[in-house]
């Protein structure tokens, strides 16, 4: 079980320690300046912190120990001469890094590799451990690539990567708003995934289209890849044929919107998600903030309270800001009001680290 | 030569002092600051090499007008300020 919890805030990176007094903030970096998201490669330890600037743009940080050092933040290629690209606004859609979105490992067998998806679009692969970042070109140059939209951002993003654990070639992807993809061949070609998910904000002829999805986040059991969940901008849905198709989940308490959702690890059934009332009202229902649990693939949930704030609470948690550790027993999560809670017993209770937190993005076990 | 500054804010991330570039434009300027700084680059510049979003570059007291070709003319005696605008918040 891992005794540590990297905290990516608008304002630095916290690094929380379990010891004998509980759990507690040992460490910060970058303090006062935007964190959006860290990776902690399972397969070597190495540490990876995504930074933005604003002014001076997106940036990342690698730490093998101690220290952090900047290292290359991933490009977009240059445009070609004379060529136009109109985001859905009608804007000139700028090539250029515009937020880094996810950030995963590669397989066991390729060490160094490192995914990064990033808004406007662009899906990155680093071989050297971050040195060099190349665009998975198939992708970006996909057609329909362009039907991608704006979903929580003005611009399309990658926020989800998923390396398949019994083949490094097979990587899905989920883009807000543009569904999920799928490569076969380690980004040489892509397939969209996602049949039975449902768009409510779309004409009714684009309901059902894989492309017009907004996913907010997708996992994968990784000891029965079969099992997919996604939360979603209209519910919960699951797929147990690795998301060729989906199953809407309606019957859950308080409600079927939100934004993160983790997957037991060895258990496809169990998965938990943070719920708020809905799209246009983003807060938990009667200022209570709970997390939903279900055991039996969805069937039914319960809901997690214990140590939570029951009244008056409005925080909001975002998709990468709900964390599972690697034996499925913690959780942790964060909110934009600045908590932070954890759990080591699967949920059934929480207890509060701290509520003085700037808003926080992200949180990892690691 | 020209006279080239920046912003202090800049400078807890990439230490760039002020120093002096020979160009007849914003761009040959920034270029030849840059190749002896190359770090400095993508903090001013986009992945199309244009002014980031919320940058602006001065020369003798005027915003450039070319925030993507950075074709301003530059003279050799001229003052040129990297900014952050206040838009960026």
């Amino acid at each position: 079980m891992s005794d540590t919890l990297l905290v990516s805030t608008r304002k630095g990176l916290f690094t929380v320690a379990r010891t004998a007094a509980g759990w507690e903030i040992d460490r910060v970096d970058f303090l006062g300046d935007n964190v959006s998201l860290t990776l902690t490669d399972p397969r070597d330890g190495v540490r990876y912190a995504a930074l933005d600037h604003g002014h001076f743009g997106v940036k990342l940080h690698r730490s093998s120990g101690d220290g952090w050092e900047e290292i290359a933040a991933p490009q977009y290629p240059e445009k070609p001469e004379g060529y136009e690209e109109h985001d859905m606004w009608g804007r000139p859609l700028a090539w250029s890094t515009a937020r880094i979105w996810a950030l995963a490992a590669g397989g066991a067998d390729e060490p160094g590799v490192v995914w990064c998806g990033t808004l406007p679009g662009g899906l990155f692969r680093s071989a050297d451990h971050g040195a060099s970042w190349q665009m998975a070109r198939a992708l970006w140059d996909h057609p329909k690539r362009k039907q991608w939209m704006g979903g929580g951002a003005d611009l399309p993003g990658i926020h989800s990567i998923i390396v398949d654990p019994n083949n490094s070639r097979r990587v899905f992807i989920a883009v807000s708003t543009g569904g999920i993809w799928l490569t076969e061949d380690g980004g040489e070609s892509w397939v969209q995934r996602g049949e039975g998910m449902r768009a409510d904000h779309v004409p009714p002829e684009l309901t059902h289209d894989p492309i017009a999805q907004d996913v907010h986040c997708l996992v994968q059991c990784p000891a029965a890849t079969q099992r997919m969940w996604v939360q979603h901008h209209n519910g919960i849905f699951v797929s147990s044929d690795e998301g060729r198709n989906f199953t809407e989940i309606t019957n859950v308490e308080p409600s079927v919107f939100g934004f993160p959702v983790v997957v037991h690890p060895s258990d496809p059934d169990t998965a938990w998600f943070v719920p708020e009332i809905k799209d246009e009202k983003r807060i938990p229902r009667d200022g209570k903030l709970v997390v939903t649990r279900t055991r039996d693939g969805g069937r039914s949930f319960e809901i997690l309270s214990r140590g939570l704030p029951q009244s008056h609470a409005y925080d909001v948690v975002y998709r990468h800001a709900l964390a599972l550790d690697a034996k499925g027993e913690r959780l942790a999560f964060g909110s934009t009001t600045g908590g932070l809670w954890v759990s080591e017993d699967q949920g059934e209770s929480w207890r509060e680290v701290t509520h003085t937190l700037p808003p926080v993005y992200a949180v990892r076990f690691g | 030569m020209a006279k080239v500054a920046f912003t202090e804010n800049i400078q807890r991330h990439v230490p760039c002092p002020e120093t002096e570039a020979e160009g007849a434009t914003v761009r040959e300027v920034l270029e030849q600051v840059f190749a002896g700084n190359p770090r400095a680059r993508h903090y001013v510049l986009d992945d199309q090499s244009a002014l980031r979003k919320h940058m602006i570059v001065f020369v003798d007291g005027k915003a450039i007008a070319d925030r993507t070709g950075l074709s301003d003319p530059v003279g050799a005696e001229s003052r040129v300020y990297v900014f952050q605008a206040l838009s960026g918040g």
